[in-house]
């Protein structure tokens, strides 16, 4: 009898267990979704349930050039950040995997020590090594960061992907002819595809909720939009930022959607 | 398997032939080694580097070598706070992790797998949920005005609004639910992984419902339940931008220092040498905690 209780203890006896587990799980959800009608909320004080309805906090959103642009900043970061580290991520899962060399597992652990290590070291480290590079306040600095942010995420995911990959295939299309690149790209990346596109969506992901180091190393014209969020939360509670989460949960969940009909949804890792 | 070991395992490959093999399988080798090269690199320049320079910083002072900045660590009573507070908040936010995290764990792992996968959505949303948008949340919901507050004046359980933010209260109940998922996350996978059979014997061989689980159940899923807490202490640690907000300054913790050290003094010394023992306790706990659970399996990926 898979799944069912595996001691004869009847529903009505556990019923204080699902009450339990199903409050622990509101918790879990229901701060979250209550910034969603919060957000249509015509007063300042954000109350719930909104008396009067209104469009006001997504018209101060859209309104405002600074949101604008600081989304535009971050969008472009996480684009380019999806595109890098998915391939940086690929390469180094690939050829980790299908070697045995001794340092093996110490690389892959290297390339897991950017989760690992807090986030607050990596961001005033950065900072010191931007400072001498002159890269604090640009987009190439935003990205090469959050590369390195998304890159163990890829690795894992990768990793995991090529590890239910039968590598013989591979052989078996050399041995027909193919040359190494060719068979990777015709008969392993096809089959790990789902790996390669949750690996890009945890990339993307990253790149667009990290806070630590942006509110380090980016700045001016170049300052995401999660580094102005924090810094409105920092001073007042800014109701525009209600709309903003809005969007934000929107578009997690609908990257959560897309990771779960691939059937892998479990990013872990940071908080920050 | 790759070519180079069918190469090496090929009969009769042997004499002049062998050498060219070997030479071009070394060859190979070293070009899908080269192929991690890229991201070993960014890693080593942005986060080894650096950090290796956060430890020559946390040594000097003035030009020359010394160890003040770490006696500033023990010795200046602000530090000690500091220290002593991250350790608390972090000890309490784990404790109140485990207390609601090993109930919710427990019902999802008994649950019928589809039901499960629901369940788990629960747990797996925050956390694709930007993190500034569940503490914006909390700001939100714990204020004077809030949501909580409200309905706790309604029922009769508070005189007047309690101030349940911009204190230690509003961050440990901030963390609590940014870092609840990192524990049920390995803990919910050790307790599937326990064969459903051993409790059944243990019924079966007379035990209550509370002895089996006391007896079978709760030892099997000890090691998830450790991964899971430690990976949750772990976190804890090094947390800025929840206590920042939900703190409002007055629950000060170590990234915050850290932070302030830098972006208001320029102290990159005092800095440094608070992250050296954050990094430190870090990567020792990290030690420990792969012992009982592989790191690339807590990333969550099977």
């Amino acid at each position: 009898m898979p799944g069912g209780p595996p001691v004869p203890v009847s529903h009505a006896r556990r019923a204080w267990l699902y009450v339990l587990g199903g409050l622990i799980a509101l918790f879990l959800v229901l701060p979250v979704l209550v910034v969603i009608p919060m957000s249509f909320s015509d007063t300042v004080y954000l109350e719930f349930p909104p008396r009067q309805w209104s469009l006001r906090n997504y018209r101060a959103f859209f309104g405002s050039v600074e949101w604008r642009d600081a989304t535009w900043v971050s969008v472009r970061a996480a684009l380019v950040t999806t595109v890098a580290a998915t391939v940086l991520g690929t390469a180094a899962a690939y050829g980790l995997a299908v070697t045995r060399w001794r340092w093996s597992r110490a690389a892959q652990v290297l390339l897991l020590a950017p989760q690992m290590v807090p986030a607050i070291l990596v961001a005033i480290g950065l900072f010191y090594l931007y400072a001498k590079l002159e890269l604090v306040n640009t987009l190439l600095g935003l990205v090469l960061a959050h590369t390195l942010l998304a890159l163990p995420f890829v690795v894992v995911t990768v990793t995991a992907g090529l590890a239910s990959f039968d590598m013989t295939q591979e052989m078996v299309a050399r041995s027909l002819g193919a040359s190494r690149l060719r068979a990777v790209l015709t008969v392993t990346l096809p089959q790990i595809r789902h790996s390669l596109v949750s690996a890009a969506l945890f990339a993307f992901i990253t790149s667009l909720d990290e806070v630590v180091v942006a509110l380090f190393i980016s700045g001016g014209e170049n300052a995401t939009l999660t580094r102005r969020m924090f810094s409105a939360l920092r001073d007042q509670i800014d109701p525009t930022i209600a709309a903003i989460s809005t969007l934000l949960i929107v578009i997690s969940v609908g990257l959560l959607a897309a990771a779960q009909l691939l059937g892998r949804a479990r990013p872990a890792g940071r908080s920050g | 398997m790759s070519t180079l070991e069918i190469a090496r395992e090929a009969p009769g490959v042997d004499g002049p032939n062998a050498d060219t093999l070997a030479r071009d399988a070394a060859r190979e080798r070293r070009r899908l080694l080269g192929l991690s090269l890229p991201a070993l690199v960014l890693v080593g320049l942005l986060l080894v580097l650096p950090v290796g320079w956060l430890f020559y910083l946390s040594v000097v002072d003035q030009d020359a070598y010394s160890l003040v900045h770490y006696q500033r660590l023990v010795q200046e009573p602000a530090y000690v706070t500091i220290l002593w507070n991250t350790v608390k908040v972090s000890v309490l936010v784990t404790v109140i992790c485990v207390l609601l995290g090993y109930p919710l764990a427990y019902l999802l792992a008994q649950l019928p797998p589809r039901a499960a996968n629901l369940g788990l959505i629960v747990v797996i949303l925050p956390l694709w949920t930007a993190l500034l948008v569940r503490t914006y949340a909390w700001l939100v919901l714990l204020q004077r005005r809030g949501l909580v507050n409200t309905l706790l004046v309604n029922l009769g359980l508070a005189a007047e609004p309690i101030p349940l933010v911009h204190n230690m209260t509003g961050t440990v109940i901030g963390m609590t639910h940014i870092l609840l998922p990192f524990l049920v996350l390995p803990l919910y996978a050790s307790m599937r992984a326990i064969d459903p059979d051993y409790v059944r014997a243990a019924a079966g061989l007379g035990a209550s419902p509370i002895r089996a689980f006391r007896q079978v159940f709760l030892p099997l899923s000890l090691p998830g339940l450790t991964a899971g807490l430690l990976l949750v202490f772990v976190l804890c640690l090094g947390f800025y931008v929840t206590p920042a907000l939900l703190g409002g300054g007055k629950t000060y913790l170590v990234a915050m220092k850290i932070e302030q050290n830098v972006n208001t003094y320029f102290a990159w010394g005092a800095s440094s040498s608070l992250a050296v023992v954050l990094l430190v306790s870090v990567g020792l706990l990290f030690a420990v905690l792969h012992r009982v659970f592989a790191i690339p399996r807590l990333f969550g990926i099977r």
